[in-house]
C-alpha cells in the first residue's frame, strides 16, 4: 500500500497539483528534512493539502500524513478508505473536542512514528477571504508534547481560487507555498500562537497577489 | 521478439540497429540550414555549461547557483522546441498551445479579477483550442477573428450575465489583453512552422520558426549583454530601472545584423523586406519586454512565477515573442507571400 501511494502521488498527485496550481515553492530549503515533524499551515482549500502532499521529495512521501477532520473524511466507507490509505491521513476528532477526550492522541502517536504531520491550526477551510481565522490551542499542545519536532509555517497563496469550500468544479490557477523558518518554542501555549500567527502573516506578506481584487 | 528472445553479442545489433536507422531517418528529414542551426545552438549551450562550471573556479567565492540555473533551464527550454520542430507542425502547435496555457494561468492568477469570474478564466482557458484548433485546420482567415472579435465579445457577454458590474470594464480589458499576448500573439510563432517547403524552400517552416525564436532570444541576451558592459544611460527608468541606451542599442545593431546575414539562410526574405525584419525585430522585442515590465511593476511583482528555474515565469521569457511573433508573421506575409499565407 505504501508504494501504491507513494505511486500515486509522484505520477498522478504531482502532475495534477502541477497543472491545476503551477505549485511554486518559495523557501524550499526550510522544508524538514525528516520526521517527526508539524508543518503548520493556512487552510482555504482541499488543495492546500494537494499542494502539501506533493512540494516533498519523494523519500520523505511516506513520512507525510495530514491532520483531518474525522467527522468530515471518515463519514463514507469509501472516502474513508481512501483518505486513511491513500491521503495517509490521521484523524482528528474535532466534535470531541473540549469534553475531556484526548484528541491530540493520534497526532502523537504518528510524531512517534517519525511521521511530518500536516496540520491546518484554523481548524477548517476558510472563505476564502485572504483573512486568516483564529488559531487553534492544539497546535501549541502538540510542539510542547514533541520539543524534538520543528514546527514549519507554511503560507499558501491562491489555492482558495482554484477550489473553494463548496466549488464542484477546479480551476487552473497559480499558487505559491510560502515555507518559513521553524518557529522557536515559547515560554506559553498563548505566546507560542502569536509567534505562529505572525510568521504566517509574514509570509503572507511575500506572497505574489494571486488573490481576488 | 527475436531480440528478445536470444540474448548474445549479436543482439545488440538488432536492438541497435533500428534506433540508427530511425535517428538517421529522422536526421535526413531535417533541412540543412536547420540542422546546422540546431548544432550551433547546442554549441552555444555547450559553452554555457562550461561557463557554469568554470567561473566557480576562477571566480569563487560569489553564488553561481542561479547562472548554472539559468543555463540548465536554457537546456530543458531547447531540448523541448528542437525536439518538437523536428517532429513536425503538430507537435509544434501542441508545444505552443501548452506554452500558451502556462503563460495565461500566470497572467490571470496575477491580473486583478472578482471571485465572481471563476468561471470566466475557465472559459479563457477553453478558448486555446478553437484558437489553435484553427490553425490545426489551416484556416488563417478565421484565426484572425477567434479571439480578436469572438472572444473579445463572448467574455464581456458572459460577464454581464454572471451579473457583477464592480471593476466591469478594468475586469474585461484585463481578460482580453491576456488572451491577446498569450494565446493569440503566441500562435503566429506556431504556425509558421505549418508553411510549407514551397513557400519556405529555404528550411521549411520549422526553419522560420527556428529563426525567430533565435534572434528574439538573441535579442533578449545582447541587451542585457550590452547594457551589463556598457550600460550608462536609462532608457525608460520608471519600468525598467536596468534597462540602458547602450544594451538597446547595442542589442539592436547585433540582432540586426544577424538577422541581415543569417536570414537568407532560414528565410525567402531579401532586400528591403529583410532589412525592415532586420530594423523592426529587435525593437519589437524591446517592446514586448518593456511592455510586460510595465505590467508586473504595476501588479507589484518582478517574475509572473518560478515555473522556469533562473529565468522566473513562462510569460518573463515569452515576453518579447509576444511581439516579435506577429511582426515575423506580417513582414513575411506582406513581402513574401502575397499578403495570403498558405495555403
Amino acid at each position: 500500500m505504501a508504494l501504491i501511494r507513494l505511486i500515486l502521488l509522484m505520477l498522478v498527485a504531482r502532475p495534477i497539483a502541477r497543472f491545476m496550481t503551477g505549485a511554486d515553492v518559495i523557501g524550499r530549503e526550510h522544508l524538514p528534512r525528516r520526521g517527526p515533524a508539524i508543518i503548520a499551515a493556512n487552510h482555504n482549500s482541499h488543495v492546500d493539502t494537494l499542494l502539501l502532499l506533493t512540494i516533498f521529495p519523494p523519500n520523505l512521501m511516506h513520512c507525510l500524513r495530514p491532520a483531518a477532520a474525522a467527522d468530515y473524511f471518515l463519514r463514507d466507507p469509501f472516502i474513508g478508505w481512501f483518505s486513511r490509505e491513500l491521503v495517509g491521513i490521521v484523524p482528528v476528532e474535532r466534535s470531541k473536542a473540549g469534553s475531556g477526550a484526548d484528541v491530540l492522541a493520534p497526532m502523537r502517536a504518528a510524531l512517534a512514528d517519525g511521521a511530518i504531520v500536516i496540520l491546518f491550526p484554523e481548524g477548517t477551510r476558510g472563505p476564502g477571504t485572504d483573512e486568516m481565522g483564529e488559531l487553534k490551542g492544539g497546535i501549541a499542545r502538540l510542539a510542547e508534547a514533541f520539543p524534538q519536532a520543528p514546527v514549519i509555517p507554511i503560507w499558501i497563496e491562491g489555492a482558495g481560487r482554484v477550489l473553494p469550500k463548496g466549488a464542484m468544479l477546479p480551476v487552473p490557477m497559480n499558487c505559491t507555498v510560502l515555507v518559513g523558518e521553524a518557529v522557536p518554542l515559547a515560554a506559553d501555549r498563548h505566546a507560542f500562537l502569536a509567534d505562529l500567527r505572525e510568521r504566517l502573516l509574514a509570509l503572507k506578506a511575500q506572497a505574489p497577489p494571486q488573490r481576488w481584487r | 521478439m527475436l531480440a528478445l528472445r536470444r540474448r548474445g553479442p549479436r543482439d545488440e545489433h538488432l536492438m541497435i540497429g533500428p534506433l540508427i536507422a530511425w535517428a538517421a531517418r529522422i536526421e535526413a528529414g531535417i533541412a540543412p540550414p536547420l540542422r546546422w542551426g540546431l548544432l550551433g545552438v547546442l554549441g552555444l549551450l555547450v559553452l554555457g555549461a562550461i561557463a557554469g562550471v568554470a567561473l566557480p573556479l576562477l571566480k569563487p567565492g560569489k553564488d553561481y547557483r542561479e547562472l548554472r540555473q539559468r543555463v540548465w533551464s536554457w537546456w530543458v527550454m531547447a531540448a523541448l522546441i528542437a525536439g518538437a520542430l523536428v517532429a513536425g507542425w503538430q507537435a509544434t502547435l501542441v508545444l505552443f498551445m501548452v506554452i500558451s496555457f502556462l503563460a495565461l494561468r500566470e497572467f490571470l492568477s496575477l491580473a486583478p479579477l472578482r471571485r465572481e469570474d471563476r468561471l470566466v478564466i475557465l472559459l479563457s482557458y477553453l478558448i486555446i483550442i478553437p484558437s489553435y484548433g484553427v490553425l490545426f485546420l489551416d484556416r488563417y482567415g478565421i484565426y484572425l477573428v477567434v479571439i480578436p472579435v469572438w472572444a473579445f465579445l463572448v467574455i464581456p457577454f458572459l460577464m454581464a450575465c454572471i451579473g457583477q458590474t464592480r471593476a466591469y470594464l478594468t475586469t474585461a480589458a484585463t481578460f482580453h489583453w491576456g488572451l491577446m499576448t498569450c494565446v493569440f500573439n503566441l500562435g503566429f510563432a506556431a504556425y509558421l512552422s505549418r508553411a510549407p517547403l514551397v513557400q519556405a524552400p529555404e528550411a521549411g517552416g520549422a526553419g522560420l520558426l527556428f529563426f525567430l525564436l533565435l534572434v528574439t532570444e538573441l535579442n533578449d541576451v545582447a541587451q542585457y549583454v550590452w547594457g551589463k558592459l556598457f550600460g550608462r544611460h536609462k532608457i525608460i527608468p520608471k519600468v525598467s530601472p536596468n534597462k540602458t541606451w547602450e544594451g538597446f542599442l547595442g542589442g539592436w545593431i547585433t540582432t540586426g545584423l544577424v538577422i541581415w546575414f543569417l536570414g537568407p539562410m532560414f528565410t525567402p526574405m531579401r532586400g528591403i523586406g529583410l532589412a525592415t525584419l532586420a530594423f523592426g525585430l529587435p525593437v519589437a522585442g524591446f517592446a514586448g519586454d518593456v511592455t510586460m515590465s510595465a505590467v508586473k511593476r504595476d501588479l507589484g511583482v518582478k517574475d509572473t512565477s518560478h515555473f522556469i528555474p533562473g529565468h522566473g515565469g513562462v510569460l518573463d521569457r515569452a515576453d518579447s515573442l509576444t511581439f516579435t511573433a506577429p511582426l515575423f508573421f506580417h513582414l513575411l506575409l506582406f513581402f513574401n507571400m502575397g499578403q495570403q499565407p498558405w495555403p
